[in-house]
């Protein structure tokens, strides 16, 4: 079998569409209205704390956080690559989305280690 | 109703005109007519030196797509009375070559079907005596819709990426790749992930989807190439974790 790495970024890029298309919609409902509005009696700052520091709780939000980053970069760089036809700087532009990406995931991983 | 509708056809005479020209005529209208009865009257009573491909009228032979007002369409399928009240604006199929008129250059198509071994691979023939390879209502079901793909083209007209990459084994031969693939009597599974797997295979495709949206036969090519990506995924796991599983 002919090794080419597209697969390995389409299998992140389809992974982060599939969490985050499930997720964020719940995440954004909870967090973003019901509780704000009054919908739902907000949850006391140290259970929410409690929540948050839970090693499951962090590794979903890792999970989340790295893989819809990875999402955007793929998409990104072919709507870059397609949308402006910089087809000579196809390594440039692929370099700085995934690796966009994964700066940023790093930098998540260590909020979230620390945490 | 209106008594006649004008049809502006692209004309491209390459022994008389270095650059295509727009050709104005005027047809009857009629309720019951296609675009395709149109341009047939045109070169029956008009203009004998109109040139283009047609066949069947029915939406089976796939020979008779063409741009109409933008969009790819079969001719034979598309009625005049949608664009009321005209011009309505015909030119040959976009991302291909023109041969002339409305006739396009589709060598590179019947190239790429050819690649993906658009037929039934057997490890083993069978000897003729032990007769036929049986197949159930269910296990045609599973790959029926994509072997509706009449070869008509559109898809390859309405795919940006195609136009951007023409390299690119586009929309049908990826379709009529995978509807081998799910005939259970086929074997080559394996040989076909591998040919579409390489650089100007499925992972091309940014899921545009216009290929879908414009197949007259709803064989829906885009999520055949989705289903791919995910198998040649799999696959491309499976092989980095467990290189000694076979090739």
């Amino acid at each position: 079998m002919k090794k080419n790495i597209d697969p390995f970024w389409w299998g992140l890029f389809g992974a982060g569409g599939a969490i985050s298309a499930i997720s964020i919609p719940v995440l954004l409902f909870l967090n973003g209205l019901a509780i704000p509005l009054g919908w739902l009696e907000p949850p006391a700052y140290e259970d929410f704390f409690t929540l948050v520091k839970h090693p499951l709780t962090r590794l979903f939000l890792f999970a989340l956080i790295s893989l819809s980053l990875l999402h955007w970069a793929h998409r990104f760089r072919f709507t870059l690559y397609d949308g402006l036809q910089v087809k000579h700087l196809n390594e440039l532009i692929a370099i700085l989305c995934y690796g966009t990406a994964i700066a940023v995931t790093f930098v998540a991983g260590y909020i979230l280690w620390r945490f | 109703m209106p008594e006649k509708i004008s049809l502006e056809v692209l004309r491209y005479r390459p022994e008389e005109e270095a650059e295509p020209v727009y050709q104005s005529y005027e047809v009857p209208f009629r309720k019951d007519w296609v675009i395709l009865d149109a341009i047939n009257y045109i070169k029956d009573n008009i203009d004998g030196t109109l040139s283009y491909r047609w066949s069947c009228r029915m939406g089976v032979c796939g020979s008779c797509g063409m741009m109409v007002n933008g969009t790819p369409v079969l001719t034979c399928a598309t009625f005049l009375e949608k664009y009321l009240p005209g011009p309505i604006r015909v030119e040959p199929l976009d991302n291909f070559p023109v041969v002339r008129d409305l006739v396009i250059e589709m060598t590179d198509f019947m190239e790429k079907l050819k690649r993906v071994q658009p037929w039934i691979v057997r490890e083993e023939e069978k000897p003729l005596s032990e007769g036929e390879y049986l197949q159930t209502p269910v296990e045609l079901e599973d790959y029926k819709q994509f072997s509706m793909c009449i070869n008509c083209m559109l898809c390859y007209s309405a795919c940006p990426v195609y136009g951007l990459e023409p390299t690119f084994i586009g929309p049908a031969a990826i379709a009529i790749a995978q509807r081998y693939n799910l005939d259970n009597r086929d074997q080559g599974n394996q040989q076909r992930l591998e040919i579409l797997s390489e650089d100007d295979g499925i992972f091309e495709c940014t899921l545009v989807g216009e290929c879908s949206a414009v197949c007259p036969k709803d064989v829906d090519p885009a999520g055949a190439i989705q289903r791919f990506k995910v198998a040649a995924t799999a696959n491309w796991w499976k092989s980095l974790l467990m290189p000694w599983g076979n090739k």
